[in-house]
């Protein structure tokens, strides 16, 4: 009995030790890789800031109003944000690429899908930065050509240009990730009719005067204005 | 040597038909058949009066007309002339024409012209719009002497205007040009205007024509490259300048030929104009200038009221270019009423500036830039039109002038700007 106890204990322990003796490289290969990950992780984000700085990422993103969003949520700049994103996905990557060499049972397909997920997460950021890039410049478009144009309320009207652009980005990008698509094409199609039908009812409604200079400003000929400028510019 | 593979081929071969010409009249041409032919009648009668030994051609460059320009300006012959004018040419006086495009475009319409004049080893050159119902042979002498016979490289026209016309050219594009480069050029930006045959060939071989702007403000270009290239350039008085009415949506594309081209223009003439201090009166044939005082009747409440909502409803723009001190200053004025509205000569130069260096940083899109300038010349306009509404002209030209020298008196603050981008 003793023995048995004995063989037994001494066997497990053996097998311990061999898969200890398996395991250890494995650990160590991770190790290096997650050593190597930073590294690497490193350097790209040095190479990209460099970069991002070069090309004035900067000022772009305060063009398309990300500068805003980040400042008014204490983050730092939307080149360092970028930078740190791109580092932490590096390293992440290496160290799932090393936890992928231990062999853990299970893990194995959790990492198969972050990494099939990577290039929808980047082309929603892509989505994401370019359009609000554009609702900036649109919006801003529409306030200049609406106060050069004299037209009431150019800011209500550049700011529903920018909405309906960053509701429409959005939906593009919650589609991109895959999250709740159903719900968000439902929530979409909502807000977007419930959008176009209150400046519909605004413009047709409140506005009725409005329209009907507008109309008549755009499709009746030969009537002057009355507060035309007689002034030529050149 | 130009380039010439825009031209058709059609137009190449008239144009060796024509051979070598001392004199070329470019009529850049879109729809114009009512007032065409009157037009070339006064050219040809000019040419014959002031030039009648050289060897001269007309070249128009139409824009797609479809009422028969081109058809009008190559069926007049010499001899429509001579019953009526008693005039002899001694050579032959050719008149060509070509269809650059199906639409116009003024900056293709100057490069024919200019690609023509190359080609045909023009020593002087004029350019004359279609529209000038005033137009007078001796134009054509005034354009071509001085560099026929006197040597000079760019004749700019000076005109007897309205004190309140060309507000936007007395305001901004005379001060501004005249501190920059030194030279007091009424009339920088003109439909009219000669120039030598090198002149041309020089700015014909600038990489410029493919910039998707379709030439706006092409003819502001050819003076400016011709102020900072440091030709010879003096003026010619033409007489009154026919009264344009336009409707206030044209500021904004006067503003984008006009403020965008000069903006543009100050990133590669900055070795020259960075360097210039003070000005000068150019050799000018006639007077200088003319005002009319007849009286006009303004919406001055129109301006006003454009400028402050354009400075309340673009405050977010006008952060991203103006200074916080100028941006508070204009916020100021534009509470006031109508009485006591002034927008200060001082406040208007530093505004021009502070836009003129965001545009070369390009702080945001530089059309936009561009257009959020429109609101703030309203302001501008408003406090000329309450300066001068019982001015005489004297007194109109001295504000002018007061102007132009806060321009010339706060150049330094431009080039702080343009430094600090650096």
């Amino acid at each position: 009995m003793r023995e048995m106890i004995i063989s037994e204990l001494s066997q497990a322990l053996h097998e311990m030790a061999r898969g200890f003796a398996h395991f250890l490289p494995r650990l160590i290969v991770m190790l290096i890789l997650a050593f190597a990950g930073w590294v690497i992780a490193y350097v790209v984000k040095a190479v990209l800031r460099s970069i991002l700085r070069l090309i004035k990422f900067d000022k772009l993103s305060e063009n398309a109003g990300a500068s805003q969003l980040l400042t008014n949520a204490a983050l730092p700049s939307a080149t360092e944000m970028l930078s740190r994103f791109v580092f932490w996905l590096t390293w992440l990557g290496f160290i799932l690429l090393g936890v992928r060499v231990l062999g853990i049972l299970g893990l194995q397909d959790q990492i198969a899908r972050f990494f099939l997920f990577l290039p929808r997460l980047f082309g929603a950021i892509f989505i994401l930065f370019f359009g609000l890039l554009a609702a900036s410049f649109f919006s801003r478009a529409a306030l200049l050509a609406a106060v050069n144009a004299n037209v009431p309320s150019p800011r209500v009207l550049s700011l529903a240009l920018r909405s309906i652009i960053i509701v429409f980005v959005l939906s593009i990008v919650f589609e991109e990730l895959g999250l709740a698509e159903q719900t968000m094409l439902v929530a979409f199609g909502i807000a977007f009719g419930a959008l176009m039908l209150g400046l519909a009812i605004a413009f047709g409604i409140g506005g009725r005067d409005l329209a009907k200079r507008f109309l008549e400003k755009r499709f009746v000929r030969g009537k002057k204005e009355e507060n035309e400028d007689e002034l030529s510019p050149l | 040597m130009a380039d010439e593979s825009f031209l058709t081929d059609d137009f190449l071969r008239q144009l060796i038909n024509v051979g070598e010409v001392d004199i070329l009249v470019g009529l850049p041409t879109h729809n114009n058949a009512k007032t065409v032919g009157p037009i070339i009648h006064t050219i040809r009668s000019g040419i014959l009066r002031g030039f009648p030994r050289a060897r001269a051609v007309i070249v128009n460059a139409d824009g797609g007309s479809r009422d028969g320009t081109p058809e009008l300006v190559t069926g007049i012959s010499i001899d429509d002339l001579r019953p009526a004018s008693n005039l002899r040419a001694l050579r032959t006086l050719h008149s060509i024409s070509t269809r650059y495009a199906s639409s116009p475009a003024s900056g293709v319409a100057l490069r024919t012209i200019l690609a023509a004049a190359e080609l045909l080893r023009a020593k002087a050159c004029v350019v004359l719009s279609p529209e000038s119902a005033n137009i007078e042979p001796e134009w054509l002498s005034k354009l071509l002497h001085p560099i026929y016979d006197d040597g000079f490289d760019l004749v700019t026209p000076t005109y007897r205007r309205h004190r309140f016309e060309g507000l936007l050219i007395t305001n901004l594009l005379y001060p501004m040009t005249r501190a920059l480069y030194g030279l007091r050029i009424r009339e920088a930006y003109s439909p009219e205007f000669g120039f030598s045959g090198r002149l041309g060939s020089q700015f014909l071989g600038q990489n410029i024509w493919s910039d998707g702007t379709h030439g706006a403000g092409v003819e502001l270009r050819f003076t400016l490259a011709a102020l900072a290239g440091r030709y010879l350039v003096c003026q010619s008085f033409l007489g009154e300048k026919e009264r344009i009415e336009r409707s206030a949506a044209d500021l904004v594309p006067a503003v984008r030929q006009i403020v965008g081209t000069l903006f543009s223009a100050l990133e590669s003439g900055f070795p020259v104009w960075s360097a210039v201090a003070g000005s000068q009166t150019p050799p000018t044939n006639g007077a200088e200038h003319g005002v009319l005082l007849e009286p006009l009747r303004v919406n001055r409440k129109r301006l006003r009221d454009m400028f402050s909502t354009g400075v309340a409803e673009l405050e977010t723009v006008f952060q991203s270019i103006l200074s916080p001190s100028t941006l508070v200053e204009l916020q100021r004025i534009a509470r006031l009423g109508e009485e006591e509205f002034h927008y200060p000569a001082e406040l208007w130069v530093r505004t021009v500036y502070e836009f003129a260096a965001s545009y070369q940083k390009s702080v945001i899109s530089r059309d936009h830039i561009i257009q959020a300038l429109a609101p703030l010349f309203r302001g501008r306009a408003f406090t000329f039109l309450m300066e001068n509404r019982n001015a005489s002209g004297d007194e109109v030209e001295n504000n002018i002038e007061a102007l132009c020298l806060e321009f010339e008196r706060l150049k330094p603050y431009l080039l702080q700007l343009w430094k600090s981008r650096e």
